[in-house]
């Protein structure tokens, strides 16, 4: 298949209209010594063929296990019509909006989008989102280092070790002085970080809940950031916002975030989007793509990009980012979710995961020289101690059909024997019995 | 919701809960599906219009794509998987879609390795400048600027500025070329690479870039390609033949993965063997027993790009597309991509001004210039078209063409729609000179005429109010 329509008849046409005999003549600018050394591909195959070819690669793919794996990344329920709604071509196959007038469906849904990151977090203005949550809080940093001129980042081991690594990468190049403050019993520590604050700092980054899944208030931290002159940074997991007090009422000045949680599925890792949130005062150094409500000259409503003065397209070398995409079908996806839910649906569903998670810890806590680890409250994760290595232990309840959580002995050292485990609404009680039932089961053997 | 099927007493210590609910709306499905359905039809995409928007590649997005992406076995496959204990026999298909992707792009631009992490072109030439640091980090060099030519993409001087380094912008020559005696000027000891679109984005092709490469390679530069317009040259040109020792793609261009109103996307990077091992962690690798697996153990990668493997979805959607196509269909793009492109330059230059008058490649830019005598902008032109049901193309870029309209016709369009849109171009052009009003005024057949954009940037009205 080559979805290429042109008989070779109108081909003939279009060349005799150009003045030239064959399509070779149109090449003949690429001087002969730059032709391929090698174009070693297969023939083109039918549909039929390249459906079969990945079908049998998908079902080599392990999707029929019962997952209490999170650490970030997470299955929920996506309502059927999130996917009805961005099949719609016109969402999916149209680009960039840059011509508002044919464009006022996919600006408008942005702008609604940012609407509802607004109100989940409390912030003043979203941007139209980033490729994912790791970049988001990297763009974050950047922001903050922007604002404050200033260099030093302090950031709390509570945060994902995969953002703080790619934290890491992004900033290897620039004179940037991080200070990593270890967790304490689970949470940021206060005594540790309060005393690292000072006035050579830009930010100090958090998470709530943070990896091990525990929640905290960073309202203290935020007041003594906000007396040195830095900005609070906070990623957070937008599904615990249906209960949890939203970052502006710890007084954070950036928030970012995974919006996986938000309709999209896994995938193996993406496509997901980033979501960024901040502060009015802000609204110039923040990154990437933003959406306003103004009106055209017969006084309607309409929907266009705005700020664009801060981007690469006009500022080149010195935009606040060089991101140029966001992810709108993603945010589609999103806002069609939260639309969905509602309010209460998200309060709901929110609720659940908490109640489930706080069930599934308490019969895991009971399974004999199995504990918690830390004795902070939790959202939808937490981690237990097991009196064996965890990473065995994932792998062995794999063969029973569970991925039973993270072992984090990958990523912390001093923690092989600890594992990570998220239960969201997805899970039933039957699922968590079966669990326990299954982990009482390997540790007796092991 | 089900119903909580455990006890609910697992209740999270209240000054930990908010005081309100977010308010998000309370609808029913019917009005969401509505809603969305009615925001649907305020939008052009390539399925209802002709997108004929320059350096952006607006071809056609087979359908078999979607199928696959939404196969249970990809979608419902959790990242984290393959980093548990023997956890990469769990995901042998996902990981064999990478690895046969990544192969497949190696041998299409004659690079050694691609890591297929990057998420979008912009990301890739942010991963390309991290690589070039790294390498020269570890030879010991002390650069501090990227060349980049004025005609280039925003991003690539934004994407080079993030990783520390002082942009030198050489001017294009009166053949759209990138002006070498200008290049040879500023390029010294510490050039760390230049960064070229090819072909360039006034849709040309640069035949000195081997000359380029090699005065670069003479004070050990590197030569980036920004692979925007790979849709020209399948088949035809293999970067890594000529010179360029690293470069990215967009997928979602030359690949045919949906745009999606502005992404996901995704912009793998490519590079020769010697920036091999400056690859982000982790690389998908096959395995002598003929299995897949992930590499973590690269000492000299510059590190973690993206949380896992890149954006999965839209890589297997490319995946798809490669295959379907094959060797024979992947020419056949870039013939009919130039062919197009060649035919609408052809029947244009007598109405709008060429900008440079030879034969181009994927896509053409014209200028303005002439309707602009009646006070016709080319934004104008860009409006009318949308009254008779076309996408405008790409307007005032490149920044060096004054007034400019950049048409990309992709090969998927047939003669009937190029004449259609021909044919259109040219009615304009002659309202633009008997009543350039009604031009200037456009468009009228869309749900809102032009907006004002100078209050949306004073008033940030960025949010619903309650």
């Amino acid at each position: 298949m080559t979805y290429i329509s042109n008989t070779n008849k109108q081909q003939q046409e279009m060349l005799e209209a150009i003045g030239v005999k064959s399509i070779a003549d149109l090449f003949k600018g690429i001087p002969a010594d730059f032709s391929p050394a090698s174009f070693n591909i297969a023939s083109g195959k039918s549909e039929i063929e390249v459906r079969q070819h990945l079908q049998s690669l998908a079902a080599k793919n392990a999707t029929d296990l019962t997952c209490f794996l999170g650490a970030g990344f997470y299955d929920h329920y996506i309502p059927s019509a999130v996917d009805a709604i961005i099949s719609r071509s016109e969402f999916y196959t149209a680009y960039t909006p840059y011509q508002p007038e044919v464009s006022q469906g996919v600006l408008q849904a942005i702008y609604e989008y940012q609407t509802a990151i607004c109100r989940l977090t409390g912030m003043d203005v979203s941007n139209a989102s980033i490729y994912e949550g790791g970049t988001a809080l990297y763009e974050a940093a950047m922001m903050a280092t922007r604002i404050t001129k200033r260099k030093k980042i302090i950031v709390c081991e509570g945060v994902s070790l995969i953002y703080r690594t790619m934290l890491r990468s992004y900033t290897s190049n620039l004179a940037l002085n991080f200070v990593e403050i270890p967790i304490n019993n689970g949470i940021a520590d206060r005594e540790l970080i309060l005393k690292e604050i000072d006035n050579d700092t830009a930010a100090i980054i958090l998470q709530n809940p943070n990896f091990f899944g525990c929640i905290d208030d960073f309202t203290d931290i935020s007041q003594k950031a906000r007396s040195a002159g830095a900005l609070t940074i906070c990623s957070v997991y937008p599904i615990s916002l249906g209960v949890l007090k939203p970052p502006s009422k710890m007084g954070i000045d950036i928030v970012t975030g995974e919006g996986q949680s938000l309709g999209l599925p896994l995938s193996f890792g993406g496509p997901y989007f980033g979501f960024l949130a901040t502060l009015k005062q802000y609204v110039r150094q923040m990154p990437g793509r933003v959406v306003g409500r103004t009106h055209d000259k017969e006084g309607r409503q309409g929907f266009v990009f705005t700020l664009q003065t801060r981007e690469q397209h006009i500022r080149r070398e010195k935009a606040t980012s060089n991101i140029c995409t966001n992810s709108t079908l993603n945010t589609i996806a999103a806002i069609s979710y939260l639309s969905l839910l509602g309010k209460n649906g998200l309060k709901e569903v929110a609720q659940l995961c908490a109640n489930k998670a706080g069930y599934a810890c308490q019969k895991l806590s009971r399974i004999k020289n199995v504990k918690r680890k830390f004795a902070a409250p939790f959202f939808n994760e937490f981690v237990v101690e097991l009196p064996v290595d965890a990473g065995d232990v994932v792998s062995t309840l794999i063969e029973k059909g569970f991925a039973a959580g993270f072992p984090l002995g990958r990523y912390y050292k001093g923690m092989e024997r600890c594992m990570l485990v998220a239960v969201t609404e997805k899970r039933t009680k039957e699922d968590i019995g079966h669990l326990k039932e299954s982990l009482e089961g390997v540790l007796k053997t092991e | 919701m089900p119903k909580c099927d455990v006890p609910s007493n697992f209740e999270i210590p209240r000054n930990f809960h908010r005081e309100h609910e977010a308010d998000l709306p309370e609808v029913s499905e019917l009005e969401v599906v509505r809603h969305f359905t009615e925001l649907s039809r305020r939008n052009f995409g390539i399925d209802t219009n002709f997108y004929p928007l320059g350096s952006c590649t607006m071809k056609y997005n087979p359908k078999i794509d979607e199928e696959v992406s939404r196969y249970k076995g990809f979608v419902e496959l959790h990242p984290l998987l393959p980093q548990l204990r023997h956890g990469g026999m769990l995901t042998q298909g996902a990981l064999q879609v990478i690895y046969n992707t990544e192969r497949l792009l190696s041998e299409i631009t004659g690079m050694s390795e691609f890591t297929m992490q990057p998420l979008a072109g912009a990301h890739g030439e942010l991963t390309g400048t991290m690589i070039i640091a790294a390498y020269h980090k570890d030879k010991g060099n002390k650069k501090t600027k990227i060349i980049v030519p004025d005609s280039s993409h925003g991003t690539n001087p934004a994407s080079a500025a993030i990783c520390g380094y002082s942009i030198v912008s050489v001017p294009s020559n009166s053949d759209g070329m990138i002006d070498y005696d200008e290049f040879l000027k500023v390029l010294d000891n510490e050039v760390a690479a230049v960064m070229l679109t090819c072909p360039n984005t006034l849709g040309l092709f640069e035949p000195q870039i081997k000359k380029i490469a090699q005065k670069l390679h003479e004070v050990d530069g590197l030569m980036y390609c920004d692979g925007a317009n790979m849709n020209a040259i399948l088949g035809k040109i293999r970067p890594g033949d000529i010179g360029f020792d690293l470069m990215h793609i967009n997928l979602h261009k030359t690949f045919a993965t949906p745009h999606g109103g502005g992404g996901p996307g995704a912009g793998p990077v490519g590079v020769v063997e010697k920036l091999k091992k400056f690859l982000p962690i982790s690389l998908v690798i096959k395995r002598n027993d003929g299995t897949y697996a992930l590499d973590y153990d690269r000492p000299s990668s510059i590190g973690f790009i993206a949380p896992f493997y890149g954006n999965f979805g839209v890589i297997l959607k490319a995946y798809c597309y490669i295959l379907m196509l094959g060797k024979e269909g992947l020419i056949a793009v870039s013939e009919n991509a130039v062919l197009n492109a060649n035919y609408i330059k052809e029947k244009l230059k007598k109405y709008y001004h060429l900008a440079y008058d030879k034969t181009c490649m994927h896509e053409c830019v014209f200028s303005a210039v002439n309707q602009l005598k009646n006070g016709v902008h080319t934004v104008d032109i860009a409006k009318r078209l949308i009254d008779y049901g076309f996408h405008p193309p790409t307007i005032y870029f490149p920044l060096i063409v004054k007034e400019a309209i950049m048409i990309e016709p992709t090969e998927t369009e047939t003669k009937e729609t190029l004449d259609a849109f021909i044919e259109t171009m040219i009615k304009i052009s002659n309202e633009a000179q008997t009543q350039p009003e009604i031009v200037k005024d456009s468009p009228k057949t869309t749900p809102v005429s032009r907006l004002d954009e100078v209050s949306a940037a004073r008033d940030m009205d960025l949010c619903f109010k309650d």
